[in-house]
């Protein structure tokens, strides 16, 4: 039905339905997209942060390859342009591969491929997401379920340190709070908690907010942890937060029949990290020896999640993987990007679908002066703007179709709506280019 | 495909074709096994003095997919202890017992097994499942789905409507390119979804009217209406715990029972989960003999033994609610992934002991049930990989079965109070070459149903296997180490026609082929099923039900096997 209507005339419009968002982690599969031409003119179903993805996607838009760093930068053809980045990565002993947020399944595969071909590094945006999460993860193991079980069964919802109001808008409606489901008919059967560092918009639709000091979520996951195992608190209060209302809440945990934490950066990134979710899942485990009780992530882009499923079927680890020694090695603290950059081990930095010069800590951005720095992009971002060759690309799921993860690990195809613009070509395209140029395996 | 290939002198063992230990020459061309080839331009490969197999049949093992990469993801230190360095032709990888993708391919090809079968694969992440597949190189593979605990099904069967399940499953096939029916401890992963189980036969699954029985023999006859080449592939109730050998039994019976034989059949798979007699973990006995016993009066049931080697490994199976409790006796880590309307799934490290009690136990479940049923054809060889210890682990698991002396090795540092309690001391029966032949190739292909593979025949796929070793010369029996030395490392591997490794060596790196089975369920009845499960699958499932199917053109080689239904 998409492909073939592809070609049409202009001003012909036409819509594609049951689109895959590509915008947050919660890959909302059911928007309705309509064209006219080959501009996208309207998306229903979509959230606003996801709308405003699909409409304005052509601003800022990188449309030729370029050579040399922000104002010296000049245009070139794309086989000038991987002539150049095919140079650099021949000339390089130690590249790193970053990003792999934004594009499909595909490609992180081929930059997997390529960074064994070099004997380089690769990693993926988790380490400033969700790293923490699978570090606890891999030392406790998650126990969770896809958003389908939520939907049918959670009578008990906790939001724990995320904001799905502002970062995830459809989650609630679409998978939790709100949605109408087999064995649970919507939000008067539910019960929804949220615990954060301040009142953010989320609190509005709780039950029970539980507001605690910022930095203390592991003393209150372990005194919930006591609670539920019904030991006794011998202190007032908690993180800030009265031990009778602590008790409330491990009741109503207890007393569920399924219930579900979500949780987000609040509780990976702030003080404690991977021992804040280690935390989090051993009280899941007790939860678990009483009710049904399970945890979920909520990841944050798009595909960021196949990143990691990707990554550890090829080489066995979710982030950060080294082939320096000719198969793959491990070592978070040791091989992760930031890790790289900063002790300024790496002799290039090539960027996919990722903005690490916005989001990286300086420290390790700063590195980036000294060494050649490769993008992949759709967009003119910051990590663009500062790169020595730039590569424009299309969408995935927008303009190319591709291979990506929800945030609880449903596989899902993204879908083509619209043509690229003209001479520019997939990730994917790019890469077997660059791959097959500089000796790799096909 | 490569060019022509003359195997010359090779001892040849191919049950299929009643072929026993025969000095003779295999022709290969274009990708199949022919008469006779010019030997002009052909490579010869001179296979005098070598034991010549058709490729290996792995009918159950946790290769991709989802639960597979959740056994990955939990286990780095599982991949420190075992890894492959890149190499001209082949991709690095890592992992013991849960190996990565291209270190998965290249580790069954050098033990010369060219097709494998992913044991589960839930509907909703099958399109993970072949993506990962897709990256296993050389072997040929497939997936069966899981049905079991799905919603749709269950209704549909508890309402009495089998024809509509037919068509559902039917579709499910086609839509997620599965190969079979995989039934995961039916009704009991559904009751997981509430924290709970379901530990018999007769017990009632929470909120949907039906009993494990029932659902059994619903997909049975599902499974019958639909012609599929293979038979229901069961995982039966209470596996894993105490006294469950009953269950099996019953399990297997009751197919007995409500059809009486025939075209209804049912396999059991890692059956040496399920062999257990004597009430608690303390008392635990093997009821292997039991099992074997009714296996050996019937000719409904096959098995796959799912032996337990020691070693340290993962468990990992869609039997949430197992894992859970495998958990709860070690404490050690446990992942958990339930899957919305259709299963669940849980990961548990475990490390099998010689020393203890139940791993003693276990180890000898496994090899009993393989040596007591009487007809190899109705058995399998496998780990269960990752579950009972790595595939890798193969070679070993033949030596025990070909060779007494081999068991008794292990008896003599294994538990002295376990094997009080299992009559495998006072087996003295020995696998033959053809037996080996059977149960790691030939059994598994037929039970599959897949005609090219597991033989030697004209026509048959050119998947072949070439050990150094002579059976004229080495008697298994007492010089199991060669056996098992041979068996690891292939002499030469022959994939679809193409040498693949050479001394245990993978030489070239190729893709294999996808196969699933394309039911010819008439469109328009899909598609009136469809419309009546559209607004409830929309209102289950959190995707839509047009991005539910795995699209052909995500198969590296898909190779669909057409049936035709009875409907």
């Amino acid at each position: 039905m998409i492909a073939s209507s592809i070609i049409e005339e202009e001003a012909v419009e036409r819509t594609v339905e049951d689109v895959v968002c590509t915008f947050c982690g919660c890959c909302c599969d059911d928007l309705i997209v309509s064209v006219k031409g080959n501009r996208i003119v309207d998306v229903r179903n979509a959230c606003a942060l996801g709308l405003s993805k699909f409409l304005h996607m052509n601003e800022n838009r990188l449309l030729k390859p370029k050579i040399g760093r922000s104002t010296s930068a000049k245009d070139v053809s794309l086989s000038e342009a991987v002539d150049v980045v095919v140079d650099l990565l021949k000339n390089s002993c130690y590249p790193l591969f970053y990003g792999w947020a934004c594009t499909s399944c595909e490609a992180i595969l081929l930059g997997l491929d390529l960074a064994e071909a070099l004997g380089g590094a690769v990693d993926n945006t988790s380490i400033v997401c969700h790293g923490p999460t699978i570090l606890a993860g891999q030392e406790l193991g998650l126990i969770t379920a896809t958003l389908g079980q939520i939907k049918n069964r959670a009578d008990l919802i906790i939001y724990w340190g995320c904001n799905p109001v502002e970062a995830h808008p459809r989650h609630m409606a679409r998978y939790s709070v709100y949605a109408r489901g087999r064995f649970i008919e919507g939000r008067r059967m539910r019960k929804v908690v949220v615990v954060d560092v301040r009142r953010t918009p989320t609190a509005r639709v709780a039950d029970l907010f539980i507001e605690i000091k910022p930095g203390y979520d592991y003393e209150v996951l372990s005194a919930l942890k006591m609670l539920v195992r019904d030991l006794d608190l011998e202190v007032d209060e908690v993180g800030g937060v009265a031990v009778s209302k602590l008790e409330e809440l491990a009741d109503m945990m207890v007393e569920a029949r399924f219930g579900v934490l979500f949780f987000g950066t609040g509780l990976t990134m702030s003080r404690g990290k991977d021992k804040n979710v280690e935390a989090a899942i051993e009280l899941v485990r007790y939860l678990n020896f009483k009710t049904k009780f399970v945890l979920i992530p909520m990841r944050g882009h798009f595909n960021v999640t196949g990143a990691n499923e990707v990554f550890t079927w090829r080489t066995g680890y979710p982030v950060s993987v080294d082939f320096s020694q000719g198969y793959p090695r491990y070592l978070p603290g040791e091989t992760t990007a930031v890790d790289i950059l900063r002790r300024g081990e790496c002799d290039l930095f090539f960027v996919v679908a990722s903005d690490p010069v916005s989001h990286l800590p300086r420290r390790a951005v700063e590195h980036l002066n000294n060494i050649p720095v490769v993008a992949l992009d759709p967009k003119i971002t910051p990590t663009v703007y500062i790169s020595d060759v730039a590569i424009p690309v299309a969408y995935t799921g927008i303009e190319v179709e591709g291979s990506v993860y929800r945030m609880d690990t449903v596989p899902l195809r993204a879908k083509k709506i619209v043509d690229p613009p003209q001479g520019i070509l997939s990730d994917v395209d790019v890469l077997k280019m660059i791959l097959e140029r500089v000796g790799g395996r096909m | 495909m490569g060019k022509p290939i003359l195997i010359r002198n090779g001892i040849v063992y191919d049950p299929m074709n009643n072929i026993e230990g025969e000095v003779m020459d295999i022709a290969v061309k274009d990708g199949v096994i022919v008469e006779d080839i010019d030997e002009r331009g052909a490579k010869i490969i001179d296979a005098s003095g070598m034991l010549v197999m058709p490729g290996g049949v792995d009918i159950h093992s946790h290769i991709a997919g989802s639960k597979s990469n959740i056994g990955r993801l939990l286990r780095p230190e599982d991949h420190r202890r075992s890894y492959e360095p890149r190499t001209a032709t082949t991709y690095s990888g890592v992992g013991h017992s849960v190996p990565s993708t291209k270190v998965t391919g290249y580790r069954y090809a050098r033990m010369g097994y060219t097709t494998v079968f992913e044991a589960a694969s839930p509907p909703l992440k099958q399109k993970h499942t072949w993506e990962e597949l897709n990256d296993i190189p050389i072997i040929d593979k497939a997936a069966l789905t899981v049905m079991g605990n799905n919603w749709f099904i269950m209704d549909f069967i508890s309402q009495d409507r089998i024809e509509d399940a037919a068509v559902y499953a039917a579709w499910l096939l086609k839509a997620t390119k599965g190969y079979g029916i995989k039934i995961v401890n039916p009704g009991g992963v559904e009751a997981w979804g509430w924290g709970g189980n379901v530990f018999d036969l007769d017990e009632q699954v929470p909120y949907f009217g039906i009993t494990p029985r029932e659902i059994v023999e619903g997909l049975c006859r599902v499974n019958s209406i639909l012609n599929l080449p293979h038979t229901i592939h069961v995982h039966v109730n209470r596996l894993g715990m105490p006294n469950n050998c009953w269950v099996t039994l019953r399990t297997a019976h009751t197919i007995r029972r409500a059809f009486g034989g025939g075209r209804f059949l049912i396999h059991i798979t890692h059956c040496q989960f399920s062999g257990y007699a004597g009430s608690t973990w303390t008392t635990l006995r093997s009821g292997a003999e039991y099992i074997a016993k009714y296996v050996n009066s019937v000719d409904h049931v096959t098995l796959d033994i799912g032996q337990v080697v020691f070693t340290d490994t993962t468990t990992m199976t869609g039997d949430g609610p197992l894992e859970f409790r495998l958990f709860q006796s070690l404490a050690g880590k446990w992942a958990n992934a339930d899957v919305e309307v259709e299963t669940g799934a849980g990961v548990v490290p475990v490390r099998y002991s010689r020393r203890s009690y139940v791993g003693t136990i276990q180890w000898a479940v496994g090899l009993e049930l393989a040596l007591l049923v009487r007809d190899p054809w109705k058995v399998c060889l496998t780990t269960d990989h990752p579950n009972g210890g790595p595939f890798t682990a193969y070679p070993r698991v033949v030596s025990w079965l070909m060779s007494s002396k081999a068991r008794s090795r292990v008896m003599e540092k294994a538990n002295r109070r376990a094997l009080k309690y299992t009559v495998l001391p006072s087996i003295d029966r020995e696998y033959t070459f053809t037996d080996i032949a059977i149960v790691t190739r030939a059994a598994p292909a037929k039970l599959l149903g897949l005609r090219r593979k597991g033989h030697l025949g004209v026509g048959a796929d050119a998947d072949i296997a070439i050990y150094d070793l002579d059976p004229r010369k080495v008697d298994p029996s007492s010089d199991y180490r060669i056996v098992r030395r041979a068996l690891r490392r292939a002499a030469y591997t022959i994939k679809g026609g193409c040498i693949v490794v050479v001394k245990g060596e993978v030489v070239e790196d190729i893709s294999g082929r996808s196969i699933w089975v394309d039911v010819g369920v008439p469109d328009d009845k899909i598609g009136e099923l469809l419309k009546e499960v559209k607004p409830r699958f929309e209102e289950f499932y959190t995707i839509k039900l047009s991005n539910y199917p795995v699209p052909e053109d995500m198969l590296i080689e898909s190779t669909p096997i057409r049936v035709n239904p009875s409907i």
